[in-house]
């Protein structure tokens, strides 16, 4: 099977900087992939690239096999929902929507039925006589997203079409668009910079750094397995441990990273299991943020940070605790 | 308490915070006695003249309501005046947007750094300059043996000026004393006027409106006509009031440039001057205001305005 979106060896140049450096990735047919990084890792322009308005400095993109060297944004059957939304100010919602079926020269009555339809898909039935302006943020958001699902795309291309809503909305809207893209089979391609929403959105996810890919997969294997440092960091937060630390507490003698939820806090003199690593050490702060206390405790002169269900017994700074980790759960990393 | 010691712009200041509104009433205290007083109250003045009538024998004003004297802007002589400027002023202000365009959009969209400096300072200079210069060189350069002549006859192509003046009409002895000519200088002067604004409403685009035309399946063309234009027509319209109302009222370059038929303009200078004729010379100068009332009614109807 041919895959939605290729890019072999993709470099985007501007002046000395490279924005996206010589990129390969394959994206499954009615996947849901996510490229998540940093601004200005270069997620942005891949999507740009995508969609036609950035054109490849070397390499190329096929879109379902087909080459798309030198073929304009109009001539490809992807279309975007940009993060401002890009609403036609001049229109109407419904105009907005009805958009590309006119410029292919769908009669008005045809148009119109589909603008409707797409409207109802995203819960916005009734309001195709209003103006952008009329609508708030999260209604916005809809419409952009109807206007470019109602020309039945083959991929759907989303740059950060949440990052202006508020966190209700923007959870709600994660839902929903999760559904949609369950329901209509359509492979989205997402650019985010909020890892959360990535991982619980996406099929697979690419990590983005300065211009590369530096890790793909699905969310488990990001978040169990993360394969470098940027990746352990940045995709929820992780202690790094050395390759010494590592081995003195039965690890292996290589960088790894030890995610804070699976480190359990004990009091002192309560041993560890057996088959588990463990370190003793006192706590250096103790920060309460509702679901989760986070614990940092110094051990061995680094600083390990632990996250459990505030439920259990408070722990005060400066209390000596013993930690206790299974060595299943130290994720081995290639470099650092 | 440090009261005392403060100066009295401190104090002043103290009042201003406590009372913001007397700081907005005396900030626009003067401009808003202006406007009404002065503006307002003499175009009042100029539309009440308007409803008098010049008695036809004394040559004395009769200061009693009548429509007399709308009546007369119905004269056969009159009437031709308006229909002649109305004609001008839309022409001019056709040329000046089928000009304007390409060079507002160029500018707005392509010109950057000290290519964009050159094209303000290319638009406005010709602003910095006397407006009687101007058409005083331009009477020189469409002149019977003036320049245009001149690099006509050397290029072999008089017979271009001379199949131009011979049309009915628009044509005359020589360009300066011609309707083209009077609608050249006209589109030369009132350019910049139509250039600004439009630039200025094509700056205001978002990029990322053409490229969501652009990915919605519109080429270059259709991004345009649906998008571009529509999105600066506003400005184009803005440039039009202006191009439109200042010929509509300009009797200088009629009368330095052009044969002897009058405009509005030119009909009002005359009236109030050596005719005397206050009351038509008011009324004369309604028509505009009318003309540009109607005018934007229909620019408004038909969506100018739906974009700002």
């Amino acid at each position: 099977m041919t895959s939605a979106v290729s890019f072999q060896s993709v470099s985007r140049l501007f002046g000395p900087v490279r924005a996206v450096d010589n990129v390969s990735l394959e994206i499954a047919t009615g996947e849901f992939f996510a490229m998540l990084g940093p601004s200005g890792s270069g997620k942005t322009t891949c999507l740009r690239l995508i969609a036609g308005f950035e054109q490849p400095s070397s390499g190329s993109i096929s879109i379902f096999g087909e080459a798309t060297q030198g073929l304009p944004p109009y001539r490809r059957n992807v279309n975007t929902v940009f993060q401002d939304y890009a609403l036609f100010p001049h229109m109407t919602v419904g105009e907005n929507v009805a958009y590309g079926l006119m410029i292919k020269g769908m009669a008005r009555a045809d148009r119109e039925a589909k603008a409707a339809g797409a409207l109802e898909m995203v819960k916005l039935t009734n309001y195709g006589d209003r103006r952008p302006s009329q609508l708030s943020g999260g209604q916005r958001q809809r419409v952009a997203l109807a206007r470019a699902l109602v020309n039945e795309p083959k991929v759907l291309l989303l740059d950060e079409p949440l990052g202006a809503l508020d966190l209700k909305l923007r959870e709600q809207m994660q839902e929903e668009l999760k559904h949609l893209q369950k329901q209509l089979g359509i492979t989205f391609v997402f650019v985010t910079h909020d890892q959360g929403e990535a991982l619980s959105m996406a099929d697979r996810v690419a990590i983005f750094n300065e211009g590369k890919i530096v890790q793909a997969g699905s969310p488990t294997e990001i978040y169990e397995h993360p394969r470098t440092r940027f990746t352990a960091d940045f995709v929820g937060s992780s202690n790094v441990l050395s390759p010494e630390f590592s081995s003195r507490h039965g690890g292996p003698s290589r960088w790894c990273s030890l995610r804070p939820e699976k480190i359990r806090v004990l009091q002192e003199g309560v041993m560890a299991g057996v088959d588990e690593a463990h370190a003793t050490g006192p706590i250096a702060s103790v920060n309460y943020q509702g679901a989760v206390t986070r614990i940092a405790v110094t051990c061995d002169g680094i600083r390990l940070v632990t996250a459990a269900p505030a439920t259990q017994r408070t722990f005060v700074e400066g209390e000596m605790v013993n930690l206790a980790w299974s060595r299943a759960s130290l994720a081995v990393m290639e470099n650092d | 308490m440090q009261a005392n010691q403060d100066g009295l712009l401190t104090r002043a200041s103290d009042v201003f915070f406590k009372r913001p509104g007397l700081l907005t009433v005396l900030l626009l205290l003067p401009p808003i006695v202006w406007i009404i007083v002065v503006y307002i109250g003499s175009l009042f003045a100029l539309l009440l003249q308007s409803f008098y009538a010049l008695d036809d024998f004394s040559g004395l004003i009769i200061r009693e309501f009548t429509l007399v004297t709308y009546g007369h802007l119905l004269d056969v002589a009159n009437r031709e005046i308006i229909i002649r400027t109305v004609i001008m002023a839309s022409a001019v202000t056709l040329a000046c947007a089928v000009i304007a365009f390409p060079i507002a959009y160029y500018a707005a969209r392509y010109a950057q750094g000290t290519i964009k400096a050159l094209f303000y300072l290319a638009v406005m200079m010709p602003l910095w300059s006397s407006y009687l210069v101007k058409v005083y060189a331009w009477k020189l350069i469409l002149a019977r043996e003036g320049i245009l002549s001149w690099v006509a006859a050397k290029l072999g192509l008089t017979w271009i000026i001379d199949a131009l003046l011979s049309l009915p009409s628009i044509g005359g002895p020589s360009l300066s004393i011609s309707y083209i000519g009077t609608f050249l200088v006209f589109v030369y002067i009132w350019l910049p006027y139509m250039i600004l604004p439009v630039q200025a409403a094509l700056e205001r685009v978002p990029k990322n409106l053409i490229e969501a035309s652009a990915d919605l399946g519109a080429n270059p063309g259709q991004s345009f006509r649906t998008v571009i234009f529509p999105l600066a027509l506003p400005g184009v319209i803005a440039g039009s009031i202006f191009t439109f109302s200042l010929t509509l009222g300009d009797y200088i370059v009629p009368q330095i440039v052009g044969n002897s038929r009058l405009m509005i303009g030119q009909a009002v200078y005359t009236l109030q001057g050596t005719a005397g004729d206050i009351p038509l010379a008011a009324a004369f100068s309604v028509v505009p205001m009318i003309i540009m009332g109607i005018y934007l009614a229909i620019a408004k109807r038909m969506g100018a305005f739906d974009a700002l």
